[in-house]
């Protein structure tokens, strides 16, 4: 840890987005599982997702960036799936 | 070069604003510094100063709006006394903690209740602790030279602290004195350009302001802080001799009167120090040696200094204009006490309470104050450690 | 160069509120956040007063914010907005800055229909080029659930409790969305994450706008309503769908309600999910439940009278005499 004398003057932080270094993925007790073939890509589970933890690619879906997911459910249950079926479940984090 | 005036020490600080031009000022009225504004507002609408104001809704909200501004990166000043200064006390530790260069007139005042528009240090001296750099002036022409010298000295990148310049609530600030101006340009280059650090407004450099900081972390912080005001004296000292050369005045951490070879002296800050070199300059006619120590750098307080300055000595009253409540002494008191606890031979030191809410501090006082002083000096006794004197008993 | 409020576009740009941060899983808040940051068009700088979002998105050595911002004191986001903004416009007017800038000042129910509320109606009747965006979840939340003026009718918070002589919080929530717009200022408005596009428009419309502007939010607190994890959406669109929070905007003076709920739900659908309003469901707290259906209905309905005061009749529009000009 830091000493005085390393501290920032002021405790300004002059690193934006250093909150990355902290991966939040470790307070998960549900993950959650996406199912490519229901998926519509409508991309619901991006916006409304708290921890920006949908990860993107050319406006596309990919995987979940699970280093920050801590596994609230609510992708999974916006997902509007396919023909009734989610692309989103949750499962217990350590199956 | 210089253009001698009367003035009122609200004009001399809003002069010395107006020289400084800062960038943005965030205010709001209070009895008796309402004045430093409104004659500060008057170059704003005249187009004297570049200054966009924000006329708050509360002294609160003028020094949050202070420290937005400075945090976005530019010069910033304000003014307030008395229940002003305590409403925006939480934000004055806020001020020095995220180390932003403020400049705050002071026309210090007596704190309510009960409701008192006069001059005292109460003001000041209840937020001795947040940080800033206190400096306190006698007359209208030390309000003027320690406004200037203040921007200058938050703004050194050594300091990098806010400070504010205290001078006696409608003693100095409404009364008219004869004092000097230093021209504009001499004055402005004096102060030189403002510099940033870390400004919000560098979008190309997005830093983030106030985070939370726990027991981890937070005691370093304070640590570095504290680091940082053990070098502000001689940044103080540094800048005083700047001036002296543009001013021909010589300023120091105090200023020490007929100090030398006194056998007694006082210790006492703001206007009452001249009624009080009247005084001494009567005695020492009669070849009486009595001195005076005027503290200016009253926070990062000089102890090593002061005490070298009082310990040779044989008695010292300190005079307060506050109190502290709880049986205790003076605040400036406690500081001179600390000055000279470790010094094996060191002067009987006293305590008067003076001059609060207004109360007049007349020449009869400080005559008192020096024969008491004469004869502790001569048979060593003491008969109260603590005294207000002016009160009716 | 203006994105469409495609969700597709919106995923091509630049993140600037990192994940890491320290909020709650499942949390309204940092999705508010998200959206309001998505649909600026503009380099933003941000202020926040104390509360959840300011704590959990800056500590430490840690930001997930990418923009300048600045966290002073709890109940000053308003008063630190209106001095960064000014010096703002103080150094463009010197020729010392050429960015165009925006200026969103963040903060919680508490920090801004109590605490706050001074300072923001300074700022506000200033002028300051600036938004204030509340994330309205009902509470003091970060100190642990304790009741504001925003809190509503009957619920259970840490200081006023739910007992056996006293039911929870009896006094109605205020209505500062209608009080900042009673300033004059040029622009309020209610929004909601579930219905991100009228969100998002609201924001772009904002920005846009040169004056102090006022947008509240709705961010559900999982913790505070004691309501499911994942909830935060489901019950922001319930709270849409029941009139409880209605999305409506007033510009320059004339109310413009923006999403009539297409199937209105009672309000009972709402609370029934969260345990801070579970003693309203037994028979001697009936009351409660008609007395909270009763405020909504009629707000609802004023609401829409007013939307017709405003309509055009023969032509003419209605004065507006709180309306300020900004210049």
């Amino acid at each position: 840890m830091k000493t005085w004398k390393e501290v920032p003057p002021g405790a300004v932080i002059t690193e934006p987005g250093s909150s990355r270094k902290f991966k939040t993925g470790s307070w998960r007790a549900f993950r959650p599982k996406w199912i490519p073939e229901n998926c519509i890509q409508c991309l619901f589970c991006w916006i409304y997702c708290p921890d920006m933890s949908v990860k993107v690619k050319d406006g596309k879906r990919t995987e979940f960036d699970y280093d920050y997911c801590k596994g609230c459910g609510i992708c999974a249950l916006e997902c509007p799936g396919k023909k009734g079926n989610k692309a989103i479940v949750m499962e217990e984090e350590g199956e | 070069m210089h253009r001698k005036v009367a003035a009122n020490g609200n004009e001399a600080m809003a002069n010395a604003m107006r020289i400084a031009n800062p960038d943005v000022c965030g205010a709001y009225p209070i009895t008796p510094a309402t004045e430093i504004m409104q004659r500060f507002t008057t170059f704003v609408s005249n187009g004297k100063v570049k200054t966009e104001m924000v006329l708050a809704e509360s002294e609160h909200s003028a020094m949050s709006a202070c420290i937005g501004a400075a945090a976005a990166g530019g010069r910033v000043a304000t003014a307030t006394s008395s229940q002003g200064m305590a409403l925006m006390w939480e934000m004055l530790f806020i001020a020095s903690g995220l180390r932003l260069p403020i400049v705050m007139g002071m026309a210090n005042r007596a704190l309510s209740a009960p409701i008192n528009i006069h001059g005292d240090h109460s003001d000041g001296m209840g937020a001795r602790d947040c940080g800033w750099i206190h400096l306190y002036c006698e007359n209208a022409q030390e309000a003027f030279d320690n406004m200037l010298m203040a921007f200058k000295l938050a703004e050194h990148m050594d300091v990098r602290l806010p400070v504010m310049v205290g001078m006696d609530g409608f003693i100095t600030s409404h009364a008219i004195q004869t004092m000097e101006w230093i021209d504009d340009e001499t004055a402005a280059n004096f102060i030189g350009e403002y510099k940033s650090t870390n400004p919000l407004l560098d979008i190309k450099n997005p830093v983030s302001y106030g985070p939370l900081i726990l027991a981890d972390l937070y005691m370093e912080y304070r640590k570095a802080q504290e680091h940082v005001m053990s070098g502000v004296p001689k940044v103080v000292l540094d800048i005083a001799k700047e001036f002296e050369q543009i001013s021909g005045r010589k300023y120091g951490l105090f200023e020490e009167y007929r100090l030398d070879d006194a056998e007694v002296a006082i210790v006492v800050m703001s206007s009452a120090a001249g009624t009080t070199k009247e005084i001494i300059d009567q005695f020492r006619e009669k070849g009486i040696k009595v001195g005076l120590l005027k503290p200016r750098l009253f926070r990062p307080f000089p102890y090593a200094e002061v005490g070298e300055a009082l310990k040779h000595l044989k008695a010292v009253t300190v005079l307060d204009r506050a109190d502290c409540f709880g049986g205790s002494h003076g605040p400036l008191y406690v500081d001179i006490a600390s000055a000279l606890y470790n010094y094996a031979q060191r002067p009987v030191l006293i305590n008067k309470i003076f001059g609060l809410g207004g109360r007049d501090y007349m020449p009869d006082h400080a005559e008192y104050v020096i024969n008491e002083l004469l004869q502790i000096a001569k048979d060593g006794n003491v008969k109260s450690v603590k005294e207000y004197i002016g009160v009716r008993e | 160069m203006p994105t469409s409020l495609s969700l597709k576009e919106l995923s091509k740009k630049e993140e600037l509120f990192s994940p890491g941060h320290r909020l709650c899983s499942g949390c309204g808040a940092p999705i508010v956040v998200k959206m309001v940051m998505l649909a600026a068009q503009y380099p933003i700088i941000a202020a926040n007063a104390t509360g959840c979002l300011e704590v959990s998105s800056c500590i430490s050595e840690y930001t997930a914010w990418k923009i300048p911002w600045m966290h002073s004191a709890f109940e000053n986001a308003a008063a630190t907005m209106s001095g960064i903004e000014t010096m703002y416009r103080s150094l463009k007017k010197q020729g010392k800055i050429s960015d165009e800038i925006k200026f969103i000042a963040f903060g919680g129910d508490g920090g801004t229909y109590d605490i706050g509320f001074q300072s923001l109606s300074g700022a506000m009747e200033r002028g300051h080029d600036m938004t204030y965006i509340c994330y309205d979840n009902g509470a003091y939340m970060n100190t642990g659930i304790q009741r504001s003026s925003a809190t509503p009718f009957g619920a259970d918070t840490t200081t006023c409790p739910a007992g056996s002589k006293c039911p929870g919080k009896l006094q109605q929530r205020k209505d500062l969305t209608k009080i900042i717009a009673a300033h004059g200022v040029p622009y309020v408005a209610q929004a909601s994450p579930s219905h991100w596009p009228d969100l998002m428009k609201k924001v772009r419309k904002a920005l846009e706008i040169k004056g102090p502007k006022f947008l509240n939010i709705i961010a559900p607190c999982n913790r505070g309503w004691r309501s499911q994890t994942n909830d935060a959406i489901r019950l922001s669109r319930l709270a849409v769908d029941t009139n409880y929070w209605p999305l409506f905007e007033i510009e320059n003076g004339v109310t413009r309600i923006t999403h009539t709920p297409k199937d209105k739900k009672e309000l009972m659908r709402f609370l029934k999910p969260q345990g801070r309003f579970k003693h309203m469901f037994t028979s001697e707290n009936e009351w409660m439940l008609t007395a909270a259906q009763e405020h909504v209905d009629a707000y609802w309905e004023r609401l829409q009278r007013e939307q017709e005061c405003f309509a055009p009749q023969n032509g003419t529009r209605l004065p507006n005499p709180e309306h300020l000009n900004w210049q």
